[in-house]
């Protein structure tokens, strides 16, 4: 399985993310933001980071990168793409993700573990994981997700939602919701489910002597769904 | 000629940082302010000396870049 990591001014994940691809068997390649297409690849990630020093709004500029065309492009055809906070920023700021996220309501730039729920199975990122609940870890100053009624709406009629902060018992609650987020909402997908966007970082806990080990059944489940 | 730009957070999205510049500024006794909504302004030097063509050029440009229209309102002065 091809791999490939979208670096911009800015990013700083992208080679956690590099290592963590790796460690579960993708071919990774990193591509530049400047370059004019990406190879061959079976799945596109946007890393984390504060791309373009969050200039404009967190992600607006990197959105509109010369790389991107070939991220849209590769995701209308299907493509499988995954951005992780900063990431996921973009994927909004393109147009690929529908809403907005906002600075967090407490207005603190958060750093810590969070449990999140799976709340939709049915897709290659999440089908046949053997876990719903999983401990990943967040850092932004800007992820309270933020959408309309009606479009709130049209996530859930679609199945949109990906995951929701959680307990550790998997109840989603305001008590458990890091940064203001409606319904505690902490990724999403597209439509068609080959594009997802969130927050935590799964590349952060594939390492059990430093972090969980809930990253590393992310990936494993990932690249067995892919193959 | 120069264009001049606020984009401010539409009603109904969360400002905290407005929230806090007011709980601020009722500390400092300003106590009869009920409610601060801050924002972004920009000055923009179009090349062109049409003004409603200026305009129209930066109002493409709120909608493409400086403004996110899912969070937020762009007035052109």
């Amino acid at each position: 399985m091809k791999s490939s990591v979208i670096i911009f001014p800015g990013s700083n994940c992208d080679r956690d993310m590099d290592v963590a691809l790796k460690k579960f068997g993708f071919k990774n390649q990193m591509v530049w933001h400047n370059d004019s297409g990406i190879p061959k690849s079976d799945l596109i990630v946007l890393p984390g980071g504060f791309s373009y020093g969050d200039y404009l709004r967190c992600g607006s500029i990197a959105s509109k990168s010369k790389i991107i065309n070939s991220v849209v492009d590769f995701a209308n055809s299907g493509g499988l793409v995954i951005g992780i906070c900063n990431g996921f920023q973009i994927l909004i700021e393109t147009g690929l993700l529908p809403g907005a996220l906002l600075t967090n309501k407490y207005l603190k730039f958060i750093c810590k573990n969070v449990y999140v729920k799976i709340n939709n199975s049915e897709n290659k990122y999440f089908k046949n994981i053997n876990k719903n609940i999983l401990e990943l870890h967040i850092a932004h100053n800007d992820g309270n997700y933020f959408c309309s009624k009606d479009e709130l709406k049209s996530l859930n009629d679609n199945s949109q939602i990906a995951v929701n902060y959680c307990d550790k018992n998997g109840n989603i609650s305001e008590n458990v919701n890091p940064n203001g987020s409606i319904n505690n909402i902490a990724g999403i997908f597209n439509k068609s489910k080959n594009i997802i966007g969130m927050m935590p970082h799964p590349e952060r806990v594939i390492d059990p002597y430093l972090s969980s080990k809930d990253g590393t059944i992310f990936f494993e489940n990932l690249i067995k769904n892919l193959k | 000629m120069k264009v001049k730009v606020i984009i401010t957070l539409k009603n109904g999205v969360l400002d905290p940082q407005g929230k806090v510049i007011q709980q601020t500024l009722n500390g400092m006794s300003f106590t009869d302010v009920k409610e601060v909504r801050q924002g972004k302004y920009f000055e923009i030097e179009v090349d062109n000396k049409d003004e409603a063509k200026s305009k129209e050029k930066v109002e493409d440009m709120c909608k493409k870049l400086l403004a996110n229209l899912v969070i937020e309102d762009y007035k052109i002065l």
